[in-house]
């Protein structure tokens, strides 16, 4: 008889155990800021109202009648989407090209893109400041997106090289023969092919730009200023207002947690793209 | 029209020169094979006329025109790969289209002609699939029809039919050949099997490390091969090379038979050996033959009524006039 590997009942159960257990403890603070979200700040910090305690829409109505809630939301929908946009418009080209024009340096040059990826942010900080104060692009919309896209860009041409990679290089031979040029393939060939891979680093971007806060932060201060900003503002010195700021990260990461949700297959296929072949 | 000159054209990756000078020329109307081992660049020259690879030096000539610094799209020729490459988001309709598509044809003349190419490649039924939905042989079919229908100057084709089982592969041979004879289009053809590079060719080009061996008429090949490396790869089974004093009892440092031209005799012959492997393939027996005395294993082939098992003693008339005779270095004595 064949020698089959054969999963018992009981390491099926415990294994189902163990990934409840993990989901549970990730998805933990995120159920805890929810909850603390309906809470008055002051029942926030007491203990008796953990779990029960009289729900309130307070936090939110104040979000959005004092704090300006929609004006950072669309900054982060702005700042977000075009900073994505510009960053596959650069990088699918760049990846195009070093998936099937290599050259010797091809991979010299990914390594040094990745590299960029490890100077740590707060080394740049000044420089980056003084020469947006000086310019005059200090929080404005378009330093934002210059920032987010050039932070994910990396990330942005490593997947998409990735994607591009797993497409036979016959199939833009083909093309050439055919009679397309350079734009013509990238359109009518490499962009229908690797569009799931597209779709997936898009989003991935995006998430990324949405959540991103030590530019933000830093960078703005009214007329560009995102979500991350709105939660780092609701910080206040006295003490914190864990109520408040529950109901503000909320609102910021609700978006972003709602389209994650719809794009599960996509991401997970995004992430372990490559992994095994 | 569609006559290729490559005059010195070389290539090198990197340090490593695949293709030293080389010279050829292939007419108009002319079916070309360029055939060698695997490695001898016989895809890499093909890639270079076709403009997916830049010569290092030299020039490539399409009807006169020098084409070198040309890209593949503007050079007028089409491609068959051995992958097939075909659009797999596309409809076979919509592959075959997409070259006539991208020169900007109406579609009414897009239809017409797909239609056509369909009618001769028996495609008409699958028009409407994709590629991922059809077999080996119609993939094929449909990157010979996405060739046909841009009416180039040349075909090319990178071992097309080696993803293709061995029935399949002898039909769409036929198929190739048929092509060739109805439309005359010139044509270059890639590959490792010397069959097909016997039965499709007018002029084989012989490759070897990058350097041309030999280029001829498939007879010519067969029956002047010019060195030791054409004698052996033209030929199925392969040429019996002896040397030592046989040999040079014909004044040769090397002498090659061809197992077809060694006669199977019942008197005592003018060599003998022991039979070792007998392959009966019906019409034919290829004998595998030791203790001859003047090579290792001596293939012989012999028609397939001949009645001789593992172990018996074979005696054997080579016809003299047949022999081919090599110097020292490998050339040919005339």
């Amino acid at each position: 008889m064949a020698i089959v590997a054969q999963s018992s009942k009981a390491g099926r159960i415990s294994r189902a155990t163990l990934a409840w257990i993990v989901g549970l403890l990730f998805f933990f603070p995120i159920f805890w800021m929810v909850l603390t979200s309906f809470k008055t700040d002051a029942d926030a910090v007491k203990p008796e109202f953990l779990f029960f305690f009289t729900p309130t829409l307070e936090n939110y109505l104040n979000m959005t009648e004092n704090y300006d809630y929609w004006r950072f939301a669309r900054n982060s929908v702005i700042t977000s989407v075009f900073a994505t946009i510009f960053a596959l418009a650069v990088g699918i080209p760049c990846a195009y090209a070093m998936a099937f024009n290599p050259s010797r340096a091809t991979k010299d040059v990914l390594m040094w893109m990745l590299s960029t990826k490890m100077l740590p942010a707060a080394a740049v900080l000044y420089p980056m400041t003084f020469l947006t104060k000086s310019v005059g692009l200090f929080d404005t919309h378009f330093m934002v997106i210059v920032v987010l896209m050039l932070i994910n860009l990396p990330i942005v041409i490593w997947m998409l090289f990735t994607y591009f990679k797993e497409i036979p290089k016959e199939i833009i031979e083909a093309g050439q023969m055919d009679g397309v040029n350079t734009w013509g393939e990238i359109r009518e060939i490499l962009i229908p092919l690797a569009w799931g891979g597209i779709a997936s680093t898009a989003l991935l971007c995006f998430i990324f730009c949405w959540n991103e806060a030590y530019w933000t932060v830093r960078l703005t201060t009214t007329d560009a200023a995102t979500l991350s900003k709105l939660i780092e503002g609701n910080r206040a010195p006295e003490g914190l207002f864990f109520g408040r700021l529950s109901a503000v990260s909320a609102a910021a990461v609700g978006p972003i947690v709602v389209l994650g949700w719809f794009c599960q297959k996509q991401l997970v296929q995004g992430l372990t793209f490559g992994a095994v072949k | 029209m569609g006559r290729i000159v490559l005059e010195k054209v070389t290539k090198s990756f990197g340090d490593t020169q695949v293709i030293p000078p080389l010279d050829l020329t292939i007419e108009d109307g002319e079916f070309a094979v360029f055939v060698g081992p695997s490695g001898c660049g016989k895809s890499t020259l093909l890639r270079l006329i076709a403009g997916l690879e830049h010569t290092t030096s030299g020039k490539v000539l399409i009807d006169g025109e020098d084409m070198t610094e040309i890209s593949p799209s503007k050079r007028g020729l089409s491609m068959v790969f051995q992958t097939y490459a075909l659009y797999p988001h596309m409809t076979v309709r919509k592959n075959i289209a997409f070259p006539m598509r991208m020169a900007g044809l109406s579609e009414e003349e897009q239809n017409k002609k797909i239609e056509a190419a369909a009618e001769s490649l028996n495609l008409t039924d699958y028009l409407d699939r994709k590629p991922g939905q059809l077999s080996g042989g119609q993939r094929q079919r449909v990157a010979i029809g996405r060739a046909i229908v841009r009416d180039p100057s040349a075909f090319l084709f990178d071992e097309p039919l080696s993803n293709l089982d061995a029935a399949l592969r002898v039909g769409m041979r036929l198929e190739i050949t048929e092509m060739h004879e109805r439309m005359k289009t010139t044509m270059i053809y890639v590959t490792h099997d010397q069959v097909e590079a016997m039965t499709m060719a007018n002029k084989i080009v012989v490759l070897q490390a990058g350097v041309i061996e030999q280029v001829g008429t498939p007879l010519e090949l067969y029956h002047k091969p010019c060195n030791l490396f054409v004698a052996g790869f033209i030929g199925s089974p392969k040429m019996n090379f002896i040397m030592g004093t046989e040999a040079a009892h014909m004044g040769a440092a090397t002498i090659g038979i061809r197992p077809e031209h060694i006669d199977v005799v019942e008197e005592a012959g003018v060599w003998q050996g022991r039979v070792g492997v007998a392959e009966h393939l019906g019409s034919d027996t290829f004998f595998h033959i030791h203790d001859t005395g003047l090579t290792e294993t001596l293939t012989v082939r012999a028609p397939g009524d001949v009645q001789l098992k593992h172990g018996d003693i074979i005696s054997l008339n080579p016809r003299t006039e047949l022999i081919h005779k090599f110097d020292d270095k490998g050339l040919r004595i005339a």
